[in-house]
């Protein structure tokens, strides 16, 4: 399902002395299937923007195309429910949306609301409770005896419930340890590969954009400003700067070695691992000139 | 130097009544000194949350006990000891109750009854010590994650805390928030001595301790300085964390071949040790 934002602004308590924009005319157009990550420092309006793609929040002006339907600024938005069917959103901290007295009955809230049978729905709770990686005597529990971990997971298999195309990410990995972190971001990849999923990661961590996202989309001050590959953009280190972001650890760490080697690698390493081939593959070419 | 804090044999779990169940600590004792930074890691669920809790007297141990300058805490003294200890969480939103910054600063001083011009004092001071003393009529949920964690700061520095507590208070901030908070940390042990026991899983921040207390399923499991912890290697992994850049950088270029002299804690030392083992023949 493609999503397209033309000339989107928002303003939040318009027509009110406290209006203020946190979006101004942003174009970003995000292809079926692609691994999208947004990035953008504090304040830059990524929160808004994800809200904007399932029409939790309708623009002040522009228009929002989510696959075949049209949000548009001033018109009564008909038929979200579609929508927000197809666009999951993992908000931050989701484990505060668990309520229900079991993990069970908590999974099949979602698709149940949507009209899917109870005994669909049960079936599709246990199958997502493999897969997000718990034991299946868990949907008998209260979601509120589970660890912070456990309940993190318990949620995105509701949001997963619903079998949305589109899955929207909001720090989906904050407050985790760095074992559950690298767990969650892995399920979600392979999600995003087995079922053809468009992915969208909404994060300040630049790591995980190198290492996961196809695409990277900047936001500066309520405006999209900067799209374009992982590998191109995190090598312009001056216009990243110039948004007040950092390219990963990893690309950093690649410069120092440049400087004090005198000499360019083939090319900018993303990722820990890519970056010690890639200098292996440097040391041994030089040992074999001498 | 003088010892500030201590656990002694503490144990605790959130279900006394099932004897059978996981205690959430268990059998920890370890001793902080007056201007130590001790860090304490550990996967979620391993206990570190439990132990800042019963370091405050928000719990109380089950087993054994928590000594705050030699004095057991109790029930008794706890409103007292409590004023030697500035707590900042996670979640800055959760925290702050003044509708400016300069206000949500004074809260405890006004709950603890300061005089209004000392207060104004000290409320100014602490804002100079985080450096956010020109924000001080500002809203406070308008401030970026890092401003924000820094006003909690001078929060409870304005209290003249002898040990500062941050309970993963860097994990959700951007990294150049991550950074200004560290490097007021920083500053502050520095300038007045300040005791810090940062509960964390970030390495990285780790790094910046003098002692590491490597928590796994309540227990302890290691302690010591931050590369006798990190030499434990995978043993890390294997029990939730990571490794920090540089030594993971270090292992990942030695299954290539490369030759590098030891473990690398620091960017630094491992690009020197890239360029003399490898390069500068």
């Amino acid at each position: 399902m493609d999503i397209k934002l033309q000339q989107v602004s928002y303003a939040y308590s318009k027509g009110t002395p406290f209006e203020k924009y946190a979006l101004h005319d942003v174009e970003l157009s995000i292809a079926s299937g692609t691994y999208e990550a947004i990035i953008g420092h504090t304040g830059s309006g990524k929160s808004t923007i994800l809200q904007h793609f399932n029409g939790l929040l309708k623009p002040s002006s522009g228009t929002v195309h989510i696959g075949d339907r049209v949000v548009e600024a001033g018109k009564k938005a008909k038929e979200l429910k579609p929508i927000r069917q197809k666009v999951g959103i993992v908000f931050q901290f989701p484990e505060h949306q668990l309520f229900e007295e079991t993990v069970l009955k908590d999974i099949m809230f979602g698709p149940m609301n949507f009209g899917v049978s109870e005994k669909d729905a049960e079936k599709r709770a246990r199958e997502l409770i493999t897969l997000v990686g718990l034991p299946d005597n868990i949907l008998e529990k209260s979601p509120f005896d589970l660890s912070g971990g456990q309940m993190r997971r318990v949620a995105i298999a509701g949001v997963l419930a619903m079998e949305p195309e589109v899955i929207v990410l909001d720090e989906p990995t904050a407050g985790l340890d760095p074992r559950g972190q690298k767990e969650i971001m892995d399920l979600f990849y392979t999600l995003h590969k087995e079922k053809g999923l468009t992915t969208i990661l909404v994060t300040h961590s630049m790591e995980d954009a190198a290492r996961y996202a196809d695409r990277i989309a900047i936001m500066h001050e309520g405006k999209c400003v900067l799209t374009g590959e992982p590998r191109a953009l995190f090598a312009d280190s001056a216009t990243l700067a110039k948004y007040r972001l950092e390219p990963p650890r990893v690309v950093r760490f690649q410069h120092k070695v440049e400087q004090m080697i005198g000499k360019k690698l083939s090319k900018v390493c993303l990722i820990e691992e890519e970056l010690a081939e890639e200098l292996g593959q440097a040391i041994r070419e030089g040992r074999a000139e001498q | 130097m003088s010892e500030i804090l201590s656990f002694n044999h503490i144990t605790f779990s959130y279900t006394p009544e099932n004897a059978e169940a996981r205690k959430a600590v268990q059998d920890v004792s370890f001793s902080v000194n007056q201007g130590e930074w001790i860090a304490i890691v550990g996967h979620n669920g391993s206990g570190k949350s439990t132990m800042a809790k019963l370091m405050c007297g928000l719990l109380f141990p089950e087993q054994g006990e928590v000594r705050i300058k030699r004095d057991v805490l109790t029930e008794e003294n706890l409103w007292e000891i409590r004023s030697q200890i500035g707590m900042v969480f996670q979640n800055p939103d959760n925290q702050f109750v003044g509708a400016t910054v300069q206000d949500d600063v004074a809260f405890s001083l006004e709950n603890n009854g300061v005089p209004y011009e000392e207060m104004v004092i000290r409320v100014k001071e602490a804002l100079e010590q985080v450096k956010m003393e020109g924000f001080i009529n500002h809203e406070p949920h308008h401030l970026s994650g890092g401003q924000k964690q820094r006003v909690a700061i001078a929060g409870a520095l304005a209290m003249y805390p002898q040990i500062l507590i941050l309970d993963e208070a860097t994990s959700m901030l951007d990294p150049q928030g991550r950074e200004e908070v560290l490097k007021t940390v920083q500053a502050l042990r520095e300038k007045i001595g300040l005791t810090v026991l940062s509960i964390t899983h970030d390495l990285e921040e780790a790094l910046l301790a003098d002692r590491v207390i490597f928590m796994n399923d309540g227990k302890k499991y290691a302690e010591g300085t931050p590369a006798e912890i990190f030499a434990l290697g995978d043993q890390l992994v294997d029990f939730g964390l990571d490794l920090p850049f540089a030594t993971k950088m270090t292992k990942l270029l030695q299954a290539q071949g490369v030759q590098l002299v030891g473990q690398h804690m620091t960017e630094e030392e491992l690009v020197n040790d890239l360029w003399t083992s490898n390069f500068n023949k």
